[in-house]
């Protein structure tokens, strides 16, 4: 189990467990960020300090401080 | 009841980047109307809708949201409008548009619609975007899994929006068809418990008695209120119990808002294999290819700026014959009415006060309609949300949005435009924080300001024999201004504007070409509200700047400079008497605006022995139609400020850096505010 910002792009992997703030985590979860679901880093943007995920075939940025916040499954 | 005279309204609802607006402008034809929702200053559209049986009936655009939960008043809009709350009136039935292509995240908005009890008819969009993603959706049984209608569409196309009518009309003859109320329940009975012990303490306002209502709205509740919201209309009550609730389910290991998403979710998912075929795409999407670039470390950002110097050389020159045109034009009416009317105070007013203030407002015009051009076609083609992306880490610095990157730098070409652009942001605090420091950034009319200024003061000399003086003192000027508004940015946003921390969740909508008509409906619907709205104050305001300069008149004054002109006509060479007739008329110029109301609440705010007011009188000294022949050996700056027209310049600049160096420069009758 690690934190999502860890992982190197084009890896997938589950996501356990969501941390933060509740409004955060409620935002997370409603653009279908459960636990459970499979997701993958499609690329980092250092630029921007984002990493862009796919969840649901769709493609999202999140910060990377707050990528810490996700714990995730590799596989 | 509804009266039977009333128009039906129908709420057109959606996720962002869903095509709804392209949706909308099918819709509606061209007879749209941009209004803010009552109370917030969220925007929103109606326009009227045919139907075949019903009529016309009234189409409702509400803020693209992924979720009806909300956290401030401009996200509690997407509920209000939905469930028809206070102060926003309740529709007949509710159009959700989905994006085919990202079907289980956006059907996660259609279950909340669904359970708030309201007709519901849902449009899959972006039909024909299926095949090249490697899905295919079978519509009937979706339709009969939701229990509403289901029409596949395509908005840019036209695909299916026959269809869509006619079932938009057969929901509003028959509800019952599309209220199939809520498709998931609580599955623990503790959930139950929350959701009932909320329900009671919902206000009799907000259901009406509808019990389905009532436990929707608690269950947005439950989601949406806690101790750091911002939203409207909440009693204490109904907080009450809801933070009753969270403790309580804490204390027993359950998270009530995990339990109702997961419910929500698992419904979808659970489905979603009866309507949703989805093969792995056998090589990389477009956007996929595009992204590698556009959003490459080194090449990415190389792209980036290359796209804002562009919006910015647009705005900051590629405007220019435009506004020349619309100069000359104005200039040329001013001429010709000047001839018309009879010499005297009407004269001067419709010359001086009206054509001048209508004329300084359609200027604005080109620079307005390119910058939402540009901002149409970025946003439509996708690209806004990477440049968000991209900039998010320099504008969090600062406290604003990523979004906030293009406005503030159009700032740099005029504040005007950049601070309409703003509209973009959907939070009031980052537009509000935008707003207040875009008019810090060095815009284009200030740069004959710097250029008089510095040179004034500042001899042209180098340092260390090669680095100019005044081409410096330009350049930290530049810097000087982007760094204040940096630096205003950070302390608004802690202080003034502080608001609640938003995480960046961006969606990045796959790169699409841009819907030519929604893309200039929007401009032209910019360019309307510019003139509608800013052009009356900014009228008003040239009419009133016109009074204090001319009043009060003296007469001997006139009478005086009135002489010298009659003593012209005794004058020969014909090109000395048009110099001295010029002379004459810019010392009268000067004389009466001595004389004026303006010039003494001037002279009031700053007193004569102040240092500025002896840079003023340099700098007016040696003002002219070009920047001063000291400035010409000076870099980039100074020959950029001398090639733009100087007529344009002094325009400009009078009207957005007020009683400044320009002092007198003008070069007629016309007060030097505003004169071409």
């Amino acid at each position: 189990m690690t934190n999502l910002d860890t992982l190197a792009p084009g890896s997938r992997a589950r996501l356990v467990s969501l941390g933060g703030e509740r409004a955060f985590r409620c935002r997370l979860m409603e653009l279908g960020l459960l636990p459970g679901t499979i997701l993958r880093v499609v690329r980092r943007v250092d630029v921007g300090g984002v990493l862009e995920l796919e969840v649901r075939g769709c493609r999202l940025t999140v910060r990377r401080g707050e990528a810490r916040l996700l714990l995730v499954e590799p596989n | 009841m509804a009266k039977p005279t009333r128009v039906k309204r129908v709420a057109l609802a959606g996720n962002p980047n869903t095509g709804k607006t392209t949706l909308f402008n099918r819709l509606t034809g061209s007879d749209a109307k941009v209004g803010n929702y009552p109370g917030v200053t969220v925007e929103h559209q109606e326009g009227r809708l045919e139907l075949p049986l019903s009529g016309g009936v009234l189409l409702v655009d509400v803020p693209g949201t992924y979720s009806l939960s909300a956290r401030s008043a401009e996200e509690q809009i997407a509920i209000q409008a939905i469930a028809g709350l206070s102060p926003i009136e309740r529709p007949d039935a509710v159009l959700v548009v989905v994006d085919a292509t990202q079907l289980t995240r956006n059907l996660y908005l259609v279950l909340q619609v669904i359970e708030t009890g309201l007709p519901v008819v849902v449009a899959i969009n972006m039909i024909d975007m299926l095949a090249v993603r490697g899905l295919s959706i079978d519509t009937p049984t979706l339709a009969r899994l939701l229990g509403v209608p289901v029409v596949a569409i395509s908005s840019q196309s036209g695909r299916g929006l026959d269809e869509l009518r006619a079932a938009l009309d057969f929901l509003l003859r028959d509800p019952s068809r599309g209220t199939p109320g809520p498709r998931w329940l609580p599955e623990s009975p503790e959930l139950e418990h929350d959701v009932n012990a909320v329900a009671a303490a919902i206000p009799a306002a907000w259901h009406c008695d509808e019990a389905q209502r009532r436990r929707a709205l608690a269950l947005w509740a439950l989601l949406s209120l806690d101790e750091h919201d911002e939203l409207r209309g909440a009693s204490p009550e109904l907080r009450g119990v809801v933070a009753a609730r969270r403790k309580l389910a804490a204390a027993e290991g359950r998270e009530i808002e995990a339990e109702i998403i997961q419910g929500r979710y698992s419904w979808i998912d659970r489905h979603a294999a009866q309507f949703l075929v989805e093969r792995p795409p056998t090589r990389p999407s477009t956007t996929d290819r595009v992204d590698r670039v556009l959003l490459h470390p080194a090449l990415g950002f190389s792209a980036f700026l290359l796209a804002m110097a562009l919006v910015f050389q647009a705005l900051f020159s590629g405007a220019d014959p435009a506004i020349g045109l619309i100069e000359s034009l104005f200039g040329w009416v001013q001429g010709w009415v000047r001839e018309l009317l009879p010499a005297g105070l009407l004269n001067e007013f419709v010359c001086n006060a009206l054509i001048e203030g209508v004329g300084s407002v359609v200027v604005f015009l080109p620079q307005i309609a390119l910058l939402f051009l540009f901002i149409g076609v970025m946003e439509d083609s996708g690209y806004m949300a990477r440049v968000a992306m991209l900039m998010d880490r320099l504008m969090k610095a600062v406290g604003l949005h990523g979004r906030a990157f293009v406005p503030m730098l159009s700032g740099y070409a005029c504040a005007v435009p950049a601070i309409l652009a703003t509209r973009t942001m959907e939070r009031r605090r980052d537009r509000m924080l935008t707003m207040m420091v875009i008019p810090l950034m060095t815009c284009s009319a200030r740069l004959p300001v710097y250029t008089l200024i510095i040179a004034a003061l500042f001899p042209a000399s180098q340092i260390l024999g090669f680095l100019p003086v005044q081409g410096l003192l330009m350049v930290g000027m530049y810097l000087f201004s982007t760094v204040t508004a940096l630096v205003c940015a950070a302390v608004l946003g802690r202080t003034l504007f502080k608001g609640p921390k938003v995480p960046l969740l961006l969606e990045l909508p796959p790169y699409r070409m841009p819907h030519w008509p929604s893309v200039l409906r929007m401009v032209w619907q910019r360019s309307r509200l510019f003139l509608t709205q800013a052009g009356g104050v900014i009228l008003g305001i040239t009419c009133g700047m016109w009074a204090l300069l001319s009043f009060p008149r003296d007469p001997a004054v006139l009478a005086r400079f009135e002489a010298e002109r009659a003593a012209l006509v005794a004058e020969v060479d014909p090109a000395r008497r048009e110099s001295r007739a010029a002379e004459i008329e810019v010392a009268e110029a000067g004389e009466l605006l001595r004389t004026s109301l303006g010039a003494a609440s001037a002279a009031a705010w700053s007193p004569p022995s102040s240092p500025w007011a002896s840079i003023g009188r340099s700098a007016s000294a040696c003002s002219a139609p070009s920047p001063p022949a000291r400035c010409s050996s000076a870099p980039w700056a100074w020959s950029t400020a001398s090639a733009r027209t100087p007529r344009r310049n002094r325009r400009r600049c009078g009207r957005n850096c007020g009683p400044s160096a320009t002092g007198t420069a003008g070069r007629s009758t016309r007060p030097w505010w505003g004169s071409p």
